[in-house]
């Protein structure tokens, strides 16, 4: 199928606005838009960040996903406490595969679930009782814990638990970081809010712990990854570009991550992005406290990586200018050779992304490099500063839209027939069953690592492996398929 | 009042950033600019102003309130 036109978009929207009742349709006009570049800002064009309509399916996370499941939980060598009724620790435990290296259970913590497990009792009385136990039983079975966050459900604020007394005390009595964080799911319109919370909390309770300790030996080339959260080894594939090019990586936000980096962060040179959505806060934070720069980067894709390796050199010397040409020539055949083997396989293929925070732009350019084309695009809990960016990066007339319900995706996928979607695991089943390839694009659908050159390779593969699988040809229903010698067939019977 | 955090950017320009809105915008011009005296109307390239209480240069980046004059719109 052609490219759309920006009238059949614009149809297109309108078409799927018609079933809403008025109020709906007026207010979700608003988070649907046809991309125009010439636009210098998106506010003109689209509205984000806004509550959800009640009665929509809405994708979106809540306050206590975006700081437990997003910022806080890859800290590994810290505990982190879901702190009321058990289920939204135990339903997102684990699920966003933030590797790191470590014993389980002994110095690190990643994959299990620490909960206060709130029963009706705690909700009348009040848990904080239960929660200095629970920290006390902790120190016991797990001494090697380098810290405790207590991650708040909805419960305790609607209760109003003092947590901070809670933490001050036993911050005391176990001599270690005890970081209380008001994420409570109701918070906010998304998980955004929770980052920002996330955000705050670690300004407020980690950052400033080693102000005035100047022990910690410095070169002029360290550097902090922020907002990697090590991804089926993101992290990883990104970090050794870096160190390659002859950069000191001091600390990893937060994947793979720990509290002694992040108290070190404030001792760096410069803070690399990579998520700004939701770590732009802490970066923009250590500008004006540490004045530490801060600058944005994307390691999907080659030409993106080039880009951004180039763009990070500038911020340093002549050596480190040098490293990234080094760098960016000795993959060169490696990544060639992967163009070359998928691009003639994916060479004109459509995609349509509905993801979180920086995917939906970030990785747009892996998709050109393969020749591919992304032609909707679109976040769960984005701002207006991540559409900013988005504007540049989509072609003209292609499809953004924010917050999207499940039937407006479904409604835009029917039309403009997309050969691959990429989005989370609630979207995959619906599509598939639909007959249309899908990738799991929140965590690489188990796949993974998809930064730096050798994440390139992987995505490549995983792209290819998903849109040419022959299983597509099978989904098509009998009574759809051209065959009517079977339709004689059964009449006949 | 909003708080506006404002920083200098590569090609020595301010950058406005209004962490509530989102809004982040290069200003075109500063009423008083000079080391020891700073601030009054500040007008961004969407075409809003905003107004800083005149103060010695400030070191950026920094946070400092401003009082919203008009939207541009």
């Amino acid at each position: 199928m052609a490219a759309l036109t920006r009238e059949e978009t614009e149809a297109l929207i309108q078409e799927v606005l018609e079933v809403y009742p008025e109020q709906a349709r007026k207010d979700r006009a608003k988070h649907l838009a046809v991309n125009d570049q010439s636009l210098e800002k998106s506010n003109k064009c689209i509205t984000s960040n806004r509550k959800s309509q009640p009665g929509v399916m809405t994708i979106r996370g809540c306050a206590y996903a975006g700081s437990k499941g997003v910022v806080w939980g890859p800290i590994k060598d810290m505990i982190h406490i879901s702190h009321g009724p058990v289920g939204c620790g135990q339903y997102s435990r684990a699920g966003r595969r933030n590797y790191y290296v470590g014993t389980t259970g002994i110095n690190t913590f990643g994959t299990m679930n620490f909960t206060s497990d709130f029963q009706e009792k705690d909700i009348v009385f009040g848990g904080d009782k239960k929660l200095a136990k629970i920290m006390n039983e902790i120190e016991e079975l797990f001494p090697l814990n380098k810290g405790i966050s207590i991650q708040s459900e909805c419960p305790i604020g609607l209760i109003g638990d003092d947590i901070e007394a809670v933490a001050k005390k036993a911050n005391k009595e176990i001599g270690k970081p005890v970081v209380p964080v008001r994420c409570e799911g109701f918070r906010g319109v998304s998980q955004s809010l929770g980052h920002h919370i996330a955000n705050d909390a670690i300004r407020d309770w980690v950052l400033e712990n080693r102000d005035g300790d100047e022990s910690f030996p410095t070169t002029p080339y360290d550097v902090a990854v922020i907002g990697d959260y090590n991804i089926g080894g993101d992290a990883w594939a990104s970090r050794t570009l870096l160190e390659e090019m002859g950069l000191r990586v001091v600390a990893q936000w937060s994947g793979d991550g720990t509290i002694a980096e992040m108290e070190k962060t404030p001792k760096v040179k410069l803070n690399l992005i990579h998520c700004y959505r939701s770590m732009n806060y802490i970066a923009r934070h250590m500008e004006e406290k540490y004045k530490i720069p801060w600058i944005e980067y994307n390691f999907f894709g080659p030409t993106k990586i080039a880009e951004s390796l180039r763009k990070i050199a500038s911020h340093f010397d002549e050596t480190i200018m040098a490293g990234a040409e080094k760098v960016i020539a000795k993959y060169q055949s490696e990544y060639d050779a992967v163009i070359a083997k998928y691009k003639p396989r994916l060479q004109g293929k459509r995609v349509m992304l509905y993801v979180g925070g920086l995917r939906p732009r970030h990785v747009i350019g892996a998709y050109e490099d393969l020749g591919m084309e992304v032609v909707g695009t679109g976040y769960e809990f984005g701002h207006n500063d991540d559409y900013d960016r988005t504007i540049k990066e989509m072609g003209n007339a292609t499809l953004i839209y924010d917050d999207v319900t499940g039937y407006e995706f479904e409604e835009f996928v029917k039309k403009v027939q997309p050969d691959l979607i990429g989005s989370g695991i609630k979207e995959k089943y619906i599509f598939q069953k639909m007959g249309i390839p899908f990738r799991q694009m929140h965590s690489w659908d188990y796949s993974g690592p998809y930064h730096g050159y050798d994440g390139f390779a992987i995505f490549a593969r995983d792209m290819d492996m998903t849109l040419n699988n022959p299983c597509w040809k099978q989904v098509k229903v009998p009574w759809k398929t051209d065959d009517t010698s079977k339709v004689a067939v059964a009449a006949s019977a | 009042m909003p708080s506006v955090m404002l920083k200098k950017n590569a090609e020595g320009k301010l950058i406005f950033y209004v962490p509530k809105k989102d809004l982040e915008e290069v200003a075109e011009s500063v009423e008083f600019d000079s080391p020891d005296k700073w601030g009054g109307e500040v007008l961004l390239s969407d075409g809003s102003t905003y107004y800083f209480e005149p103060q010695a240069q400030p070191d950026f980046p920094v946070t400092l309130r401003a009082k919203r004059l008009d939207s541009g719109e």
